[in-house]
């Protein structure tokens, strides 16, 4: 039962050993060899689901994590996930062989390169194998974090991190609007486990929140998966090592957004309003990524465009066949699952032939040294075998046989031809355009991916433009592209095995309600006859070639458009927009003097503490239950507010750090007096460290002088003291009197049978309340780390300021 | 700072710093059943370290302790996460601790929990991150 889990986390648990392994061998041997095989082993395990899952069979493991709050490590392995589970460690495993040829073992960082990696695949599979929607979301930034670190691998351009930067800002918006999302769907189902809500259906169906979870959901997978108008970070994060945008930005991460939404299909789908965002945002994004691909002269600005509209067509695909959960469709429902499946077909063939693609294009990069179209050509007769891999990849993207994408594209057009004959969703309009959208995108891939390889490896060698002579890669580099488009073609000849294990499964996951009720069977074969899939092919192809031949002549169109406007120019003006507003906000209030901030931080407490406790009737006093007043603790009390009195009417420095460290020892007193020894203990070590922490500062300190200052300064001051001290005050007293809840002494009572422990102080600490424990020094030695950071820093800043006098 | 030049307090120090880390020691072993604990203990482990830093100046303490307190501060952390994942290794909640009594030869019936590893994650951090702050602050010239 634990296996799984430990299959799951172990990339994560791996990347620890990462720097001792670069520090150890990376002289002789390149740290890439060591990873190789964690991908291979989770591809191991993984596939030994396949006949269990294949036989229709789902399997919930739940190791549990924070069982009071009901949040648990609960792995839910179905079709879906295994098959982003296989496509993950899959692609996982030939990138990094792949990256071993690629990323050099003297120049790189390496280490840096295989945690970000490593830890990228543990989220990715824990992002796909969660079923808590908590755990799912934590995966999830987690991914958008080491894509993050990913892109901005090469930090020293500043390219790569402004792209870094761009899709974090973007991912993360959408990430937390999904949070969003999956809260009030928490709210709506009162459970956090996806299982558990799409048991809730018609719950969640009726409910006002029903239409905000979902466009806030939608955005999260929007955003993750690039669609329009949130595709923009997807160009910029080329800026990454190739073998990152083979990996991440196009097989495994961008695909969370296109798991999420088939993950929640069963949840959301069905109405109008989900049919029309996923697949009216799909076909949109088709179309633009494939129209803008055209226009790039860099090859893998080109890839990650069309990356960008393949992931639009998978999506629109998704859109459709949620139509098959729509309670009208009467008998027809196989004919628009139908959409569901050759999305997942698609997605699963997207990631071979656009990884082949991507590998090829480092490839070119590699052994050339430039990937600007303008500038290659002819290199077919040097890299031979790397023409033959991009032949595949195109073919296969552009839908022509004999290659895999064929047949999903293929499914593709039949389904928006069957969409169009929908008899609800105001199809009756919208039916026509929506197959002139597919096959007009589709035209458009055709021509770039016609460019991709013709302008590439074709034409005249531009031989001396070039900074290294071309040459074929080593076997090494080629065998990673070379088993891809080997699948490629396998999956072309064999798709009803693939179907059968993996895709045939993942479908009924996406479509369980259906799966039970009707059947959801499919034979895939190339050839169906002649039908409207078929023409549009071969409309396709027509219009490709003559797009592409007469290319050159309508190129200039894009220069109609203003650059101004471009999604691109909106983000960086917005961005530029906000810093300055934000700058100019922050800096009416951030004074640098720290009596301002501490008259915010009081007043504020003031304000919302006092004034809650007073319009809410909080404050109530009870002395019964009190004790009588004894002669000690008068003293005490009178020894300490004369020490308040010398603190605020010392002569000198010294002599306030004494009266306040003597405050603090009186407070030591009553905790002793009390009869609580730990605190006593706790607040006289503290007393101790800080008033020599104040000895030590106190040298750097500018001379202590009184202030001279205005009536009103003194008047806010006096009133921000006496205020917070009563609220404070109150607060505590009435706190004592009130009980709101259960008393859980009866925890501490029993400390001794629960926690083998008889100081309940320390039995809180470290075992009744450890996870506060935990993150508590977690927090004390971030603040470590920031004061020595804070210190250290400024010394260096100085030391430099100095040195250019 | 100025290296202070006193002979009784150099004296005194030197075998009150003993006593202090003894004491230390103690407070943090005697933790799980008298007061003390490893924040305290940790604490009072500073102390005595301050009070070298106050007699022999910051230079010569860490000439003699070199040890990098980001460091120790940052094990803590690791330590105090990684008894809480022993807990899920058994199949039980994140965090959770367990304690047994075992029969060792010379201390005769001890009891043994592991929360008292996770204390000693605790100590660690509170040990690492005041010396990173106190050397920081107090080196800064």
């Amino acid at each position: 039962m634990f296996s799984f889990h430990l299959a799951i986390s172990l990339p994560l648990f791996y990347a620890i050993l990462v720097p001792f392994l670069y520090k150890k061998f990376n002289q002789r041997i390149h740290t890439g060899w060591f990873i190789l095989f964690v991908p291979l082993l989770v591809f191991g395990y993984l596939l030994s689901y396949i006949p269990s899952i294949a036989a229709g069979k789902t399997i919930s493991l739940t190791l549990p994590w924070i069982p009071s709050y009901n949040i648990n490590l609960t792995a839910y392995i179905d079709g879906l996930s295994l098959t982003f589970g296989l496509i993950i460690t899959g692609i996982g495993f030939l990138v990094i062989l792949y990256s071993i040829y690629y990323m050099s073992k003297k120049k790189e960082a390496l280490h840096n390169f295989y945690i970000y990696m490593l830890l990228f695949m543990g989220a990715m599979l824990g992002l796909v194998f969660a079923d808590n929607i908590f755990v799912l979301y934590v995966f999830w930034e987690i991914t958008s974090i080491s894509s993050f670190l990913l892109i901005a691998y090469w930090f020293e351009r500043e390219q790569s991190r402004s792209g870094a930067q761009k899709s974090l800002l973007i991912t993360i918006f959408g990430g937390l609007s999904m949070l969003a999302g999956f809260i009030l769907l928490s709210l709506i189902t009162g459970t956090y486990s996806i299982r558990e809500m799409i048991s809730n259906l018609g719950l969640i169906q009726a409910h006002p929140y029903f239409i905000p979870a979902m466009i806030l959901i939608l955005l999260g997978a929007f955003t993750k998966s690039a669609q329009f108008p949130f595709s923009i970070w997807l160009p910029d994060a080329m800026e990454a090592p190739t073998p990152i945008s083979a990996y991440l930005h196009s097989a495994t991460m961008v695909k969370a957004g296109i798991y999420l939404v088939a993950r929640l299909t069963v949840i959301f789908g069905g109405v109008a309003t989900w049919f029309w965002l996923v697949a009216g945002v799909g076909l949109i994004t088709l179309l633009y990524g494939s129209f803008n691909a055209i226009r790039q002269t860099d090859l893998k600005a080109l890839l990650a465009y069309s990356t960008i509209s393949q992931l639009g067509l998978i999506m629109s695909l998704l859109g459709l066949g949620s139509a098959a959960l729509h309670f009208g469709v009467a008998n027809k429902e196989e004919v628009y699952a139908l959409a569901i499946f050759a999305a997942i077909f698609h997605l699963v063939n997207h990631s071979t032939f656009k990884g082949c693609l991507f590998m090829v294009v480092g490839i070119i990069d590699h052994e050339i040294g430039t990937r600007d179209i303008r500038r290659l050509g002819g290199l077919m007769h040097f890299m031979p075998v790397s023409f033959l891999l991009a032949l595949t990849g195109s073919f296969a993207m552009a839908g022509l046989p004999p290659f895999n994408g064929f047949l999903s594209k293929e499914m593709f057009f039949s389904t928006v031809w069957q969409a169009a004959q929908l008899p609800f969703f105001h199809m009756q309009t919208w039916g026509n355009i929506l197959v002139a959208v597919a096959w007009l995108a589709s035209t458009f891939t055709f021509v770039y991916c016609m460019i991709i390889l013709f302008k590439t490896f074709t034409g005249k060698q531009k031989g001396p433009k070039l900074k290294k002579k071309a040459h074929e890669a080593p076997f090494g580099m080629l065998l990673s592209p070379l088993i891809l488009a080997g699948l490629v073609i396998l999956i072309f000849f064999f798709p009803n095995a693939l179907s059968q294990y993996l895709l045939q499964p993942a479908w009924e996951a996406v479509l369980p309600t259906l799966a039970e009720s009707a059947s959801l069977q499919i034979e895939i074969s190339p050839w169906h006859g002649v039908n409207p899939a078929l023409l549009l092919t071969i409309g396709v192809v027509l219009g490709g070639t003559l797009l592409y031949k007469t290319l050159p002549k309508w190129r200039r169109i894009y220069r109609f458009y203003p650059q101004v406007l471009t999604l691109n120019n909106i983000y960086a003006a917005g961005l530029e927009k906000m810093e300055k507003y934000s700058l100019s906000i922050t800096k009416r209030y951030m004074t640098a003097f720290v009596r301002d901030y501490l008259v915010y931080i009081f007043g504020f407490t003031i304000l919302v503490v006092g004034g809650a406790a007073l319009f809410l009737n909080g404050l109530s006093f009870d002395f019964s239950g009190d004790s009588a007043i004894n002669l000690y603790e008068l003293a005490f009390l009178i020894a300490m507010i004369i020490c308040a009195l010398i603190v605020l009417f010392a002569e000198s420095r010294l002599t306030s750090i004494v009266a306040v460290g003597t405050l603090g020892f009186f407070v030591v007193f009553f905790f002793a007096l009390f009869r609580a020894p730990d605190l006593a203990l706790t607040q006289l070590v503290v007393e101790t460290v800080t008033t020599v922490l104040f000895l030590l500062c106190i040298y750097h300190l500018p001379k202590f002088k009184k202030e001279i200052s205005s009536v009103g300064f003194k008047a806010v001051n006096a009133v921000i003291s006496v205020g917070i001290g009563l609220v404070v005050t109150m607060v505590a007293l009435s706190a004592n009197s009130n009980r709101l809840y259960e008393s859980i002494s009866h925890f501490y009572e029993n400390a001794n049978e629960l926690a083998g422990a008889n100081n309940i102080v320390n039995a809180i600490l470290v075992d009744f309340r450890g996870f506060d424990t935990m993150l508590e020094i977690l927090v004390l030695s971030m603040a470590g780390l920031g004061v020595y950071a804070l210190i250290k820093l400024r010394l260096a800043g100085r030391n430099e300021n100095e040195g250019t006098k | 700072m100025k290296e202070p030049n006193d002979v009784i307090l150099r004296t005194v120090s030197k075998v009150a710093v003993v006593i202090i880390l003894t004491f230390a020691i103690n407070l943090f072993i005697s933790g799980h059943h008298q007061p003390g604990g490893g924040f305290i203990g940790g604490l009072a482990f500073v102390a005595a370290i301050v009070l070298l830093f106050l007699v022999y100046g910051i230079e010569k303490v860490r000439k003699n302790i070199p040890v990098d307190f980001k460091k120790v501060a940052g094990t803590g952390v690791l330590i105090a996460v990684f008894t809480g994942v022993g807990g899920m290794i058994n199949g039980k909640p994140f965090l959770y601790q367990v304690f047994g009594h075992v029969n060792l030869p010379f201390f005769g019936e001890t009891e043994m929990a592991t929360a008292v590893l996770f204390d000693v994650g605790v100590a660690l951090a509170v040990i690492g991150t005041s010396m990173t702050i106190i050397m920081s602050i107090g080196d800064d010239r």
